[in-house]
C-alpha cells in the first residue's frame, strides 16, 4: 500500500509539487536566516577564535563582551602570574584607532598588540596567526619599526580591489603603520579593519595612558581544569577570567540582549515556519480532501486506520524530506555563493549541523502539522461515505 | 472469450441450480437509527431478510428507503442499532472493528456509483488494489488484474488512467476491482447510475457474468428499472422495511 500511497502523492502534479516548494521554502527560509543569524553572532566573536593559544582570557571584572575594553595596568599580569594553576600568562592589548588613508579619508580600525616580552612555553608569541593564515608577507616583519599586518577583508576597505602590494601605510592618530603583511582573519561584527602588531608598537598609535593592557591571556598548567583556574584568578585577584568557551558565550549573549539581531531574525524564522505550516498544510490538506473518497473506498475494502495513517505519514515523510533537502541545500548553497562570488562584504553565514536539526526538526513539526490536520479528516470519516 | 456486447445481450442463464443452500447474508429483526432524542430518525425497521448464495439481489426502492444504510450494515461499514446480522456466516454484530476491516478486505468487492478509481492509478494498478490490501507481491497482483481486466473487455486498456476512460469502462475496472480478490459477497451502489442505457446494461451483464457464482452472493443496489432483468431476486424497500421479494422474474418488470 506504500505503492499505493506514493502514486497517489506524486499523481497530481501540481499539488505535489506546491507541497514540496512550502516545505523547501519554509526549509530554506528557516536555514538561511538562522545561518545568517549565527553568522553574525560569531562574527562578534571573531577575535576571540582568532587569537590562539590561550585557554583563558583575564579582564577587569565589569568587561561584558570582547569589544568592551577597560584598560588594566600591566602590574595586574604579576598577580595573574602568581594564581595557582597558571602556567604561563601574556599581555594583549586592543583598541579601536582611527586611520588615515593617503587620500585623507579616515577608517576606524581594531589594533591587536600581541605580547612579544612574554612568550609561550615554547618561545611562540600568544596570539600570531598560524602560518596558514598569513596570505602575504613574512610574520617577522613585524619586527621592523612601525609594522603591522592588516587582514584581508580590512584590505579591501581599505584599498578597495587593489591587489596586496607591499610598502603601504596608514597614518594611525598621526603616526605611521606600515603594512608588511596580510593576514586572513574571521570576519568581525563591526567590520573594521583588524591589524595586528606588537604589543608595544600598539600602545604608541593610541594617547598615552596609565593603564593599557586590554586582556590577559592565559594558559592552564596541565591537568587543572580550565574553570578551576579561572575560579582561582577571580578569586585570588578580584579580575574576571574566563575559559575561551564562556567568553564566546558571553560576548555573543551580550549581542543577543543588546541588540535587536535575535528578535528580528527569529521573526523571520518563525515566518518561515508559518509560511511553511500554511502552504504544506493547506495544500496537504486540500490534497487529502480530494482524495477522500479514494481514502474511503480504500477503507471499505479492507484497509486499516492504521495502514492509512501509514500512508498519509509516508506520504508527509516522502515531501519532508524533499522539501527539506531541497531547502537546506538552497540555503546551502546561498552560503557558498556568497562566500565564493560577493567577495566585498565578508561572510555572515555559519551553516552548523546544529542548523541542520532545528531545521529537520521545525520540518518534521510542519509535515506533521499537515498530516495530523489532514489525517483527522481521513480516520473520523466513516467508510459508508463511499456510497452517499 | 464473450465480448462485452454479447454479455449485455445474452439470455440469463438460469442460476438457481447453482444456488447453495446456506445463507449468504442474514439479517434478523434490523434496525438502524440516526440522531437522538427528536432528531432520531429511523433508516431501517426490524428488518429481517434472508440471502442465499448464487444470486443477484436486486435491493430497489425509492430514495431514502434504507437501501444504503442496509448495504452499509451489511458490507460492514455500519453498526445496526439493534438485531442481529451474519454474512457470510460470521456475526457482524459481535464482530470487533480490526476484525471486521479484515473482514472486508478479505470477503467483500465493493462497486460504487462514481466508481472511486484513483485517479493517479492506471486501470490495471486499480484493479489490483484489494490484492495489495491483502499483501500480494506488486507484480503477481497486477498479473491477476490484468486477466481479470481482459474478462471484462477492458485488455486493451489496461494502462489507461480513469480520466482516459469512459464512464462504462471505469465501472468495469471498478468491476474488474471488486472480484479481483475473488470476495464471497459483492455489494454494488447504483453501478448503473451514472451511465447511459445501453452502458448500464454493459456494466450489468458483467456483473451477472463474471460475477455471480455458485458460492458468492451479489447484491446490487439499483434504482433503475431497466437492469431489473438481470437479478434473480428483487428486495423492494420503502420507509426503512422490507415491502416485498420478488423471485419470478416475470413480474421484474411490473
Amino acid at each position: 500500500m506504500n505503492w499505493v500511497a506514493l502514486r497517489m502523492l506524486t499523481g497530481d502534479k501540481a499539488k505535489y509539487i506546491g507541497i514540496v516548494f512550502g516545505v523547501s521554502f519554509a526549509a530554506l527560509l528557516m536555514a538561511q536566516q538562522s545561518a545568517i543569524f549565527c553568522g553574525l553572532m560569531r562574527n562578534t566573536t571573531s577575535q576571540i577564535q582568532d587569537l590562539e593559544g590561550a585557554d583563558i582570557w583575564v579582564m577587569d571584572k565589569s568587561v561584558q563582551f570582547v569589544d568592551d575594553i577597560k584598560p588594566m595596568s600591566e602590574n595586574r599580569l604579576l598577580r595573574v602570574r602568581g594564581v595557582e594553576g597558571v602556567a604561563w600568562a601574556v599581555k594583549l592589548y586592543k583598541s579601536v584607532g582611527r586611520a588615515k588613508l593617503a587620500d585623507g579619508t579616515f577608517q576606524q580600525v581594531i589594533l591587536l598588540g600581541l605580547d612579544y616580552d612574554n612568550k609561550d612555553s615554547q618561545g611562540r608569541v600568544v596570539g600570531q596567526p598560524r602560518p596558514e593564515r598569513i596570505i602575504a608577507g613574512n610574520w617577522d616583519d613585524l619586527e621592523q619599526p612601525d609594522a603591522v599586518f592588516l587582514d584581508e577583508f580590512g584590505w579591501r576597505y581599505l584599498f578597495g580591489d587593489t591587489p596586496y602590494e607591499p610598502g603601504r601605510s596608514l597614518e594611525i592618530n598621526n603616526k605611521r603603520a606600515n603594512i608588511v603583511g596580510m593576514v586572513k582573519c574571521k570576519p568581525t561584527f563591526q567590520t573594521f579593519p583588524i591589524l595586528y602588531t606588537k604589543y608595544s608598537q600598539a600602545i604608541q598609535y593610541n594617547p598615552p595612558e596609565p593603564k593599557t593592557l586590554s586582556f590577559i591571556l592565559v594558559k592552564a598548567q596541565d591537568g587543572v581544569p580550565h574553570e578551576q583556574v579561572c575560579d582561582n584568578i577571580a578569586k585570588q585577584t578580584g579580575m574576571k577570567a574566563q575559559t575561551n568557551d564562556q567568553f564566546f558565550w558571553t560576548t555573543i549573549q551580550y549581542y543577543m540582549e543588546r541588540t535587536g539581531i535575535p528578535i528580528n531574525f527569529g521573526i523571520t524564522v518563525f515566518l518561515g515556519f508559518v509560511v511553511g505550516c500554511a502552504i504544506a498544510g493547506q495544500t496537504f490538506y486540500l490534497f487529502t480532501l480530494e482524495n477522500l473518497k479514494q481514502f474511503g473506498s480504500l477503507k471499505a475494502m479492507g484497509v486499516s486506520n492504521s495502514r492509512i495513517i501509514g500512508m498519509v505519514m509516508l506520504q508527509a515523510l516522502v515531501v519532508g524530506l524533499i522539501g527539506y533537502g531541497l531547502g537546506v541545500g538552497g540555503a546551502a548553497g546561498f552560503g557558498l555563493f556568497f562566500e565564493t562570488f560577493v567577495k566585498s562584504t565578508p561572510p555572515a553565514f555559519y551553516f552548523g549541523w546544529q542548523i541542520l536539526v532545528i531545521s529537520a526538526v521545525a520540518v518534521a513539526v510542519i509535515i506533521t502539522l499537515s498530516a495530523a490536520m489532514s489525517l483527522k479528516k481521513v480516520l473520523f470519516l466513516e467508510a459508508g461515505v463511499v456510497f452517499r | 472469450m464473450s465480448s462485452v456486447q454479447e454479455v449485455a445481450t445474452r439470455p440469463i442463464r438460469n442460476p438457481k441450480s447453482e444456488i447453495r443452500n446456506e445463507k449468504s447474508v442474514s439479517l434478523k429483526n434490523v434496525t438502524k437509527a440516526f440522531g437522538v432524542g427528536d432528531a432520531k430518525t429511523f433508516a431501517l425497521r426490524d428488518v429481517t431478510l434472508d440471502l442465499p448464495y448464487g444470486e443477484l439481489v436486486l435491493l430497489v426502492g425509492q430514495s431514502g428507503c434504507g437501501k444504503t444504510t442496509l448495504i452499509s450494515i451489511v458490507a460492514g461499514l455500519l453498526d445496526p442499532t439493534a438485531g442481529e446480522v451474519e454474512v457470510l456466516g460470521q456475526n457482524l454484530t459481535k464482530m470487533g472493528g480490526s476484525r471486521k476491516v479484515r473482514f472486508r478486505g478479505d470477503n467483500i468487492g465493493f462497486i460504487f456509483q462514481q466508481y472511486n478509481l484513483i485517479p493517479s492509478l492506471n486501470a490495471v494498478e486499480n484493479a489490483c488494489v484489494p490484492l495489495l490490501i491483502a499483501g500480494w507481491n506488486r507484480k503477481k497482483a497486477l498479473e491477476k488484474a490484468g486477466h481479470l481486466l481482459e474478462k471484462v473487455g477492458l485488455g486493451n486498456r489496461m494502462k489507461s488512467y480513469a480520466n482516459q476512460l469512459s464512464g462504462g469502462q471505469q465501472q468495469r475496472v471498478a468491476i474488474a476491482r471488486a472480484l479481483v480478490h475473488e470476495p464471497k459477497l459483492l455489494v454494488c451502489d447504483e453501478p448503473t447510475a451514472a451511465l447511459d442505457a445501453a452502458s448500464g446494461r454493459t456494466v450489468m451483464g458483467l456483473i451477472r457474468e463474471v460475477a455471480v457464482q455458485p458460492d458468492r452472493a451479489v447484491i446490487v443496489v439499483t434504482h433503475d428499472s431497466r437492469v431489473y432483468d438481470f437479478g434473480d431476486r428483487i428486495v423492494s424497500m420503502n420507509d426503512g422495511g422490507i415491502e416485498k421479494i420478488e423471485t419470478d422474474r416475470a413480474q421484474f418488470q411490473h
